[in-house]
């Protein structure tokens, strides 16, 4: 399998919540991955994150990820990344919930 | 316990007014973020992986019942429902918003709780046995000590920018459960001559550059303690190194200055700090341990723990793992496990921490402490009482019999939180402890410490484990380095590493070979993994997890 070029993602932490967000084509930022807008030219991602930057009462923390085009959608090249992504890779299987209630 | 005073109250309310304004400040945009991280990091707020993580300390571990009850009220009105029970004692709110987090504090601070110092190069939260006034082998309480030196380090105006962070933990027992060999500061508590003290021990840690500590006096009259402490806090505060964060913890300066030289250091910087000391502390001292007074322990009957004992084999399993020695024969301490199997190690639910803290008040004196081993612990129970709580305890899915064993695993959050980790540590205590409970060999297996740190920082006490695992990224890999032989007690030790590290996949597979080529290889029952292992040394052990069908998947 040859392995194309990543390409990358604005993303950071909201302010407020804290939670990771994913910057999309319009400028906005949203909670989910696949919202995204993915560059293949990192000289323009580079603008872009010196924009999203600049939002700092919005959002805390931005840099650009590595992320790849898979069969379902945008997917983090790294697992660091993926775990950014879905939330702590346990809640997908255990639950949280109070055991008494 | 301590109770908090009208000044710690207000000192509290000042410190939660002023940060309340430094988040709003933050949140107008008049503070950039640059400038509002030093002012959230003092107060204990984290940005990590997904969200803000607030960690709050329990000084020494210990918390009443309305302390616990504010933790669950917390984790279910501004968390998620649970709360993180850390090797630090500490717990840890997992997400947090910011904007939420001012109201938060005030809570805390309604139960004299707070998250100051809990974060930043200052001295932290003091930890102490989590047996401490209960257990049989001690000489006395460590925490009217450790509580002095909560109050003397809170808002040190010296030493709120050292070096590095510092760490200070106590045992007033010769059976070392504060693993203070591997602190900044250590103090065992010992007598001479019928009058008690303190060896002090300096420079131990774990992280990328793991030391066991150097006793500096070896006997330090209690009077002298805050001084002295002092003396040592301000030499390192001079010579602890700025230029690189990877060599400034005490560990370092003592290891590149020598233990004589800051010994000397020490003693010369003493007579002076000893002299500042008008006498202020003692009297404070003597203050605190008025409130630290053991709790009045009726004489009971311990018929009903026998007759329990003699017919009920769930009881019985868990009184033979779960309690230890009380200093009074009817009563015994109660070690609560947060280790049920294939649950997140430290992890306990708002529901969890009310029943805790419903059966504290109703069996325990109103005490809970929570363990560096991330459990908690009831000190105070009569044994008459035990049958009661057992049943209590097996309604809420808390009755884990697994103390001490192969189960009761400590592991740090890892890449499912932390924004420091290289990998992940909570999925790998939970298949360890699945796997043991399926094999059902873990009370065959004995006294065993596995611990688990998902980065070379070292939070899970990995090279103090009899096995410890370490998670690292190996070109974009987790893979788990183990180690062996380590030793968190009095006989403290690094683990030695024991090979190429392991995939998460063939890493369970070579445990369990491990941990059965241990039942092969021990003198019978009495000898446990350590001893074994210091009676063979590495070699079979290493040829056991490394077994030829491990070998092909070893990277």
């Amino acid at each position: 399998m040859t392995r194309r070029p990543a390409l990358k993602a604005v993303t950071a932490n909201d302010l407020r919540g804290g939670h990771v967000v994913w910057r999309t084509a319009s400028g906005r930022w949203s909670q989910h991955l696949a919202d995204a807008h993915l560059w293949d030219d990192e000289a323009a991602a580079q603008i872009e994150l010196i924009d999203a930057a600049r939002e700092t009462t919005e959002v805390v923390g931005v840099y650009l990820a590595d992320i790849a085009q898979g069969p379902q959608g945008p997917e983090p090249v790294h697992f660091r990344e993926r775990f950014r992504a879905d939330g702590p890779s346990l809640a997908a299987t255990r639950s949280y919930a109070p055991q008494l209630h | 316990m301590y109770t908090y005073s009208d000044a710690d109250h207000a000192y509290l309310a000042e410190r939660n007014r002023q940060f309340r304004q430094q988040v709003a400040r933050r949140l107008d945009g008049s503070l950039t973020e640059d400038e509002f991280k030093p002012f959230r990091l003092m107060n204990g707020l984290y940005l990590q992986l997904h969200a803000y993580m607030l960690r709050v300390a329990i000084p020494y571990g210990t918390l009443s019942s309305g302390q616990m009850r504010k933790l669950a009220e917390i984790a279910e009105r501004w968390d998620r429902g649970y709360g993180h029970f850390t090797t630090r004692q500490n717990i840890q709110f997992n997400w947090p918003k910011l904007e939420d987090v001012p109201d938060m504090l005030d809570a805390l601070a309604e139960v004299g709780l707070h998250a100051i110092q809990t974060s930043g190069n200052t001295i932290r939260n003091v930890t102490a046995d989590h047996f401490a006034g209960a257990a049989a082998d001690e000489l006395a309480d460590p925490r009217p000590v450790a509580e002095l030196i909560r109050q003397w380090s809170t808002d040190h105006p010296e030493f709120q920018f050292l070096p590095r962070k510092f760490k200070i933990a106590v045992t007033g027992s010769p059976n070392d459960r504060a693993v203070t060999r591997a602190h900044d500061i250590g103090l065992r508590m010992v007598a001479r001559g019928g009058e008690t003290g303190f060896e002090v021990i300096v420079g131990g840690g774990l992280g990328r550059t793991p030391m066991i500590g150097k006793v500096i006096r070896d006997f330090l009259p209690r009077a002298d303690l805050l001084p002295y402490l002092e003396a040592i806090v301000a030499v390192y505060n001079r010579l602890g190194r700025r230029d690189n964060k990877y060599k400034a913890r005490i560990k370092i300066t003592v290891h590149e200055h020598g233990i004589g030289t800051i010994r000397d250091l020490v003693e010369a910087e003493f007579p002076a700090r000893r002299a500042a000391f008008s006498g202020i502390d003692q009297q404070v001292l003597a203050g605190i341990e008025a409130q630290f007074a053991p709790p009045a322990l009726p004489a009971r009957d311990t018929g009903p723990f026998d007759a329990a004992y003699a017919t009920d084999p769930m009881f019985r399993s868990f009184a033979d793992t779960n309690l230890t020695a009380h200093r009074r024969a009817d009563h015994a301490i109660v070690t609560v496990s947060l280790k049920a199997h294939g649950a997140v190690p430290g992890d306990a639910s708002a529901g969890q921490m009310r029943v805790l803290a419903d059966l504290a008040a109703r069996y325990g004196h109103d005490e809970l402490r929570v363990s560096h081993e991330q459990n908690i612990v009831l000190p105070h129970v009569a044994r008459a009482d035990l049958p009661a709580l057992h049943r209590a305890l097996r309604n809420a899915g808390l009755a884990t019999a697994n103390v001490g064993l192969a189960s009761d695993i400590i592991a740090c959050p890892g890449m499912d939180y932390c924004a420091l980790a290289t990998a992940r540590s909570i999925p790998i205590a939970q298949e360890i402890a699945e796997r043991v409970e399926a094999l059902k060999i873990e009370h065959d297996l004995g006294p065993l410490k596995i611990k688990i740190s998902g980065c070379i920082n070292a939070c899970g006490h990995h090279h103090v484990g009899h096995i410890g695992i370490l998670g690292l990224d190996r070109a974009g890999v987790e893979n788990y380095q183990v180690t062996l032989g380590g030793d968190h007690t009095e006989t403290a030790a690094i683990g030695e590493r024991a090979g190429p590290g392991f995939s998460a996949e063939a890493l369970i597979p070579a445990l369990e070979r491990l941990l059965l080529a241990y039942l092969d290889l021990r003198h019978g029952r009495d000898e446990s993994f350590l001893a074994a292992y210091r009676r063979l040394g590495p070699a079979p052990f290493k040829a056991a997890l490394y077994g030829a069908e491990g070998q092909r998947d070893a990277a």
